[in-house]
């Protein structure tokens, strides 16, 4: 067992970010990264699954989302952070200091900050678990390669799912994007590049109800929202950009949330219902949700952290 | 690159695959791939550890389309494991350690 002062949980731009800040004030954090996954919150968080970023402050010529990642992790490292690239598995706030285990491990921290992220939502149909890696993916920039001369879909109408779908049309002979609804939600400058491109295909008010082939993805079965109708999309490739949940199953009964399983920090600070406990990035925002915000809030949990715990120990 | 793993192309696959005498993983992997930047130390540390019982190889999808497209590749990183000659197993997505080793168990010995 081995106890530090401040321990994170999560290593996406709220986590590292909180390192690099926390690190630089000579607190030494452990950063519990997470577990590597095509799929779910992996060390890095939702950057290492997509493509280009061209929104994040300093980088004028956009930056891929790994290379992003990798940098944050550098940085706070370079200040004294120290990783552990595995799940937590139990925290208990009962007592001081809290405890924090892991698969292998525990761990004792005087202040912990949780920035667990949120991951990918799937479509929840049967056939996701036999076709993903089959020509289903959740990553674009891993798998677009793939499908280069096909025609592929991307299923969501927001700003991620576009981005996919842009990068997707470098290979894909076709892109059919498959939005609920008859709007977008995407930002308008997305809106118009997607719209302006060649190779974007729009199919409105639809929903994917069902994946068809056994190996390999040899269609999708599309629905009206309206009329109910359905139809066969003829697609070999198919990505998933609907939305997320919080991963925050670790607090339940622990920390307050909301019911849709995002923590609850007091309005305009990290602090969670239990002193010591400090939250950033998307566990806890379901309404900005960018690599900035997160670094951000990251930033506001070091700083609320380092007073916590002058003013504590 | 870590030591002991073996870089392959697609000119040198059929006959690394052929000669080796113990099975051989392959990952499947490309530069721009997050989660196969994620899993390479992990791959790193059980090339060392299990030196004796698996040869731990990597092939650049980038460089090297031409296996991805036989072994019907369409997302790395995908490790494949291949024991004499053939195809033994697929593990398609990055995943920890910990599940790495379980589900290659069978090719680690009777020690794991």
């Amino acid at each position: 067992m081995s106890h530090h002062h401040v321990l994170i949980i999560g290593s996406g731009p709220a986590g590292l970010t909180a390192a690099i800040y926390t690190a630089r004030a000579n607190l030494a954090p452990l950063v519990i990264e997470g577990e590597p996954s095509s799929t779910s919150d992996q060390p890095g968080g939702q950057l290492m699954l997509t493509t280009e970023v061209e929104n994040f402050p300093g980088f004028p010529d956009g930056i891929m989302g790994p290379e992003l990642m990798m940098k944050f992790r550098e940085q706070a490292a370079r200040f004294g952070a120290t990783y552990v690239t595995t799940k937590v598995t139990k925290i208990e706030t009962g007592q001081r200091p809290f405890v924090v285990h892991t698969h292998n491990e525990v761990y004792t921290a005087d202040a912990v900050i949780i920035a667990t992220g949120a991951q990918s939502l799937m479509l929840g149909l049967e056939a996701e678990s036999r076709l993903l890696g089959h020509g289903l993916s959740t990553c674009a920039t891993c798998d677009g390669f793939f499908f280069r001369g096909q025609d592929i879909a991307v299923v969501g109408g927001g700003d991620s799912a576009l981005e996919e779908a842009m990068f997707l049309t470098k290979f894909a002979n076709t892109v059919t994007l498959v939005v609920r609804r008859d709007v977008l939600r995407a930002s308008k400058i997305m809106q118009d590049r997607a719209m302006a491109n060649p190779k974007m295909k729009f199919l409105w008010n639809h929903q994917v109800v069902d994946l068809k082939g056994q190996d390999k993805l040899e269609g999708a079965v599309v629905r009206n929202t309206k009329t109910g109708e359905q139809s066969n999309l003829d697609i070999t490739g198919i990505f998933i950009a609907i939305g997320h949940v919080p991963n925050t199953g670790l607090f339940s009964g622990i920390l307050d949330m909301e019911d849709s399983g995002y923590l609850i920090t007091r309005p305009g600070s990290t602090y969670t219902n239990i002193d010591g406990v400090f939250a950033c990035g998307d566990v806890q925002d379901h309404t900005y949700r960018q690599a900035i915000t997160a670094a951000g809030s990251g930033c506001m949990a070091a700083i609320d952290a380092e007073r916590w715990l002058e003013a504590h120990h | 690159m870590a030591a002991g793993i073996v870089n392959l192309t697609d000119a040198t696959f059929d006959e690394t695959i052929q000669a080796s005498d113990k099975p051989i993983i392959v990952d499947f992997w490309a530069d721009w791939c997050g989660p196969c930047k994620m899993i390479a130390p992990i791959l790193g540390e059980i090339a060392a550890e299990h030196a004796d019982s698996i040869t731990v190889a990597k092939l650049n999808v980038d460089e090297n389309p031409e296996m991805g497209m036989r072994f019907g590749v369409q997302s790395i990183p995908t490790l494949l494991v291949f024991q004499n000659g053939t195809l033994a197993k697929r593990m398609v997505g990055a995943k920890g350690k910990g599940q790495m080793l379980q589900e290659l168990s069978e090719f680690l010995g009777t020690s794991h």
